[in-house]
């Protein structure tokens, strides 16, 4: 049997369902039992601007995009000029017939850098500036063209449903095009039909409209068609496998592993996962009452922060998520939670800056700050997830950090996970520790220092409310007690033992959460954060051509683990830093901690995630000896 | 056994200047607490950054001395996540109504239920004596280079606008009617506000002791002075609103931004404004999350044997493929 590695890609306006359709698309054929693996991309706009969707699809275990598009779903004109030189020869455009002779000129949101790009193409090829110009390039390349009048399938369905209505129900022509595409890659229709019940659930008469309307178009497409080459096969369905989004995982993890209290400001990348916990505040608990997750929207970050700390101050697992410029105004709160040695989560979702930058659009930029944040110096932890299924387990395990070792842990997300959505083997709860380090349940006497000196460095931690455990804080320096003190000595002893528990995280941190070599070779990438799906997705194209690069995914940034990199780093000579951002901040930390020296960089800061297509090609002209020590990566509309 | 005044003071050295309004404000609490009898390890005090920041030190009950500006934010996380503590939160007016006037606003449109102080003495003491926002336009404390520049804001008024359900005014001179107004605003379902004037005797040169006493205002015909400071209690002045009409609570509101108005002869003290009949704020997470109060976050389990016991299987079967 023919293996399955497709990438399907609807684009259309903001606001018009395009991830509505990417959703019933995506639902379908995991429904086939097929792998997903798809990303949103979308401007900071509400309604009009280009957004698109990139779905891939396989039966293999898949962890990123490709640059290629096997068939490209366009209900506007502007999904055309933007995406179809990126289509494979062999792939197909699936496009409005009546778009055909609109102009590059006549798309408002085709803004003059890329339209002059588009533009010289279109030249450069003697083809003219409309939609049928980008056509007829796609279609000298070999190109599978499917035209279809969607608003003709609407048409026919109010006369076939003799509901007139319907002529005008332009809503659901995202509906049309995904069934359309359906049609044509000949998956089940019953599967497509479960696929948009399920994604319109909340609304039954929307979703019967939408279900004739799928059924009709499948049928239309498959009739008139011929059925495209790369047609969806179903596998067999591996058992308990869920679809899921980044900040679903991070926010389940958060239920899980007792967090009760999030408080919030609304920033892209990261609202959505304090919208989702909020949308499940109360759940069962096993042999108990129901529980339940306060989720309270501040009036800013500063105040988001400030109420973690002070009901973390209580003895309750508390969290904030923002993003880059919220992070910014939580600084100070860091440090005062650093000195105060309170346990609390910053689910930290990155995304391109600097400042407002590119609000929507990934990025990996805040690595040093994360690590810097706040004056003076303060312990904390920084801690990276590669990929959605490890996001849910690290939730928990930052939170038994934070409270193990009573500091402010950063939990480094970005809006490459955040937004994707991909099978993935439904998570676990029993997998999950919970450690409350030494967060005190009774005190018997009332001789109780909040920061009694101590061997490793850690006092017993009481909360609000617990008797004889009353203690004070302060943002001063202070003693045993909490009290201000300026006492020089005091100082030194106090600074000494927050900075003593640094090396107690790298001691009790068992190294494979702190970094993890996927094997180690001559040539050998370290990396961070999102780019591990498609760093070993190009590793394995690689393989199949007979070779191996090593790579290690560093996970625990702050402190930073440098014994256990170096000893994984023994056998390798080269070695290629990947990450998404202009700096090269990881390098950084490489160069000042190990003895080797990075020898290449490869480096995306478009704000469009790294395929594994681009990893391939750059790390092939490193091994041929054909690469720039800085490789700087581009693709991506 | 009965708790005594002495219960609620530390032996943390009080560094605030000699004749300090600050000293009559935290003996007041430490009052109050004792006449409510309030468990020490169930009550907190949250403060700012400031002279009054300080505060928490003295007081034997939890103490968290914040951040600038943000004392109300963490004060409002605390009380969230145990509805069951007696919160007090103190900070200057720099902090609350300057640096920290974006939270100020917020809270009011919540209505935690805490008590709100803050130590107004027009200046920034601790940072020696620049304006704060409570001093009023023109004038020249001694160690301003120039006269301020800005208008002074109404604390009062910006209360009630922003919501708070208790607004009064105590003078630090006056400790036995601050330590009822304390009372009153601890003891009030929602969030309350004191505004306490409490003169800076080494910044303010204006707004003194002697000013506040009507020294300088001469009554014309009996050539007496006259008090500044007088009690709206004492004027038949009703703060309370009783049964919630649109009409009724307008009119409360009305007459508490006139009376807030008054300042260069008469400044009135006490509760301004009070109104039970808006929902808390934690009786709003209680109408959606019924449990919430008996069951709130610090007292949850989350976990047994090193494991959770959240039961996440309803969400995992809804993303199910």
């Amino acid at each position: 049997m023919q293996s399955t590695d497709i990438t399907w890609v609807i684009g259309g306006p903001q606001g018009s369902g395009v991830e509505t359709a990417a959703n019933i698309f995506a639902g379908a054929c995991a429904g086939m039992g097929l792998k997903i693996f798809g990303k949103r991309e979308f401007y900071s706009n509400i309604k009009g601007e280009h957004s698109y969707f990139a779905v891939r699809v396989s039966d293999k275990k898949i962890r990123s995009n490709v640059s290629n598009i096997t068939m490209l779903v366009a209900f506007d004109a502007e999904t055309i000029f933007r995406h179809a030189n990126d289509v494979y020869s062999e792939g197909a455009i699936v496009y409005d017939s009546e778009l055909v002779q609109i102009k590059t000129d006549e798309v408002s949101t085709l803004d003059e850098p890329f339209k002059s790009r588009l533009t010289n193409l279109l030249s450069s090829k003697n083809k003219e500036y409309t939609i049928q110009g980008m056509i007829d390039l796609c279609k000298d390349r070999g190109v599978q063209l499917y035209p279809v009048s969607f608003k003709g399938i609407l048409a026919n369905l109010a006369e076939e449903m003799q509901n007139p209505k319907l002529r005008n129900m332009f809503r659901m022509l995202n509906v049309i095009a995904v069934s359309v595409s359906l049609g044509l890659l000949g998956l089940s229709p019953a599967t497509l039909l479960k696929s948009v019940e399920s994604v319109f659930s909340s609304k039954p008469q929307i979703a019967e409209m939408n279900k004739q309307a799928a059924n009709y178009s499948y049928n239309f497409a498959a009739v008139k068609f011929p059925k495209f080459k790369y047609a969806l096969q179903s596998v067999q369905k591996e058992p308990n496998t869920i679809l899921v989004q980044g900040y679903q995982a991070t926010g389940i993890g958060k239920i899980a592993c007792g967090c009760r209290f999030q408080s919030y400001y609304p920033i892209t990348p990261a609202s959505d996962e304090s919208v989702f916990l909020e949308s499940h505040e109360v759940f069962d608990v096993k042999n108990n009452r129901p529980g339940s997750t306060i989720v309270v929207q501040t009036e800013d970050e500063i105040s988001a922060i400030g109420m973690v700390i002070g009901a973390s101050l209580t003895g309750t697992r508390s969290a904030t998520s923002t993003s880059g410029p919220g992070f910014s105004l939580m600084a100070e709160s860091l440090g005062w939670a650093g000195i105060n040695e309170v346990p609390i989560v910053v689910t930290l979702y990155q995304r391109s800056g600097p400042s407002t930058g590119l609000p929507t659009r990934h990025g990996q930029d805040d690595l040093m700050f994360a690590i810097h944040a706040g004056h003076g110096d303060f312990p904390r932890i920084v801690y990276a997830s590669g990929d959605i299924e490890e996001s849910f387990y690290d939730t928990g395990k930052c939170f038994n950090f934070a409270e193990i070792f009573q500091m402010p842990v950063i939990h480094m997300m970005d809006k490459f996970i955040a937004s994707t959505v991909a099978t993935c083997k439904r998570f676990d709860p029993d997998l999950i520790t919970i450690d409350r380090g030494k967060l005190l349940e009774k005190i018997d006497n009332d001789v109780y220092k909040r920061f009694a000196f101590t061997e490793d460095g850690i006092s017993p931690r009481s909360k609000l409310g617990l008797e004889n455990g009353i203690f004070w804080n302060t943002g001063d320096e202070s003693d045993e007690n909490g009290h201000i003190s300026e006492d020089p000595v005091n100082r030194v002893q106090m600074m000494n033992k927050r900075a003593s528990k640094l090396d107690l995280v790298l001691k009790t941190i068992p190294k494979e959460d702190q970094a993890v070599s996927y094997g180690v070779s001559e040539f050998c990438i370290v990396s961070w954060g999102s780019n591990k799906g498609p760093i070993l997705d190009a590793l394995e194209m690689l393989k199949k051509e007979g070779i191996n690069i090593g790579f290690i995914q560093i996970k625990l940034l702050q402190p930073f683990p440098t014994d256990h990199v170096k000893s994984l780093l023994k056998g390798a000579k080269t070695i290629i830093d990947i990450e998404a951002n202009q700096s090269a901040q990881l390098a950084s930390l490489l160069n000042e901690y190990l003895d080797k020296k990075v020898d290449y960089y490869i480096l995306k800061y478009t704000g469009r995630p790294m395929t594994c297509t681009e990893i391939y090609d750059s790390l092939k002209k490193i091994l041929e000896k054909k690469a720039e020590k800085k490789q700087v990566l581009t693709f991506g509309a | 056994m009965e708790p005594k005044l002495s219960d609620y003071k530390t032996e943390v050295h009080n560094d605030w200047c000699p004749g300090c309004g600050d000293f009559g404000i935290v003996n007041a609490i430490q009052m109050a607490l004792t006449e409510m009898k309030v468990p020490r390890h169930k009550a907190a005090i949250f403060s700012g950054i400031g002279c009054s920041g300080k505060t928490s030190h003295f007081i034997n009950i939890f103490g968290i001395h914040t951040l600038h500006g943000r004392v109300l934010t963490f004060a409002q996380g605390a009380k969230l996540a145990n509805p069951e503590m007696t919160i007090v939160v103190a900070g200057g007016d720099g902090d609350g109504l300057g640096i920290g006037a974006g939270h100020f606003v917020a809270a009011g449109r919540r209505n935690v239920d805490m008590a709100y102080i803050i130590f107004n003495n027009a200046v920034y003491g601790l940072t020696k004596g620049q304006a704060s926002p409570t001093l009023q336009l023109g004038l020249k404390t001694k160690s301003l280079p120039q006269p301020n520049v800005n208008q002074s804001v109404n604390p009062i008024g910006l209360a009630i606008a922003s919501g708070f359900t208790f607004v009064g005014r105590g003078y630090s001179y006056d400790v036995r009617q601050l330590k009822d107004l304390i009372i009153a605003a601890v003891k009030h379902k929602g969030l309350a506000f004191l505004d306490v004037l409490q003169p800076c005797p080494t910044y303010n040169d204006i707004n003194t002791r002697d000013w506040f006493a009507g020294l300088d205002n001469i009554d014309q015909t009996t050539r007496k002075s006259q008090p500044r400071i007088y009690k709206l209690e004492d004027t038949g002045y009703d703060p309370v609103v009783h049964y919630g009409s649109e009409e009724e609570v307008n009119e409360k509101l009305t007459q508490a931004l006139v009376k807030s108005n008054e300042w260069d002869t008469k400044i009135p003290t006490g509760i301004f404004y009070q109104n039970e009949l808006v929902a808390p704020y934690e009786q709003r997470i209680a109408d959606r999350i019924p449990n919430y109060l008996e069951n709130p976050p610090a007292a949850q389990p989350i976990s047994a044997g090193g494991k959770p016991i959240t039961d996440i299987s309803k969400i995992l079967d809804s993303l199910q493929v």
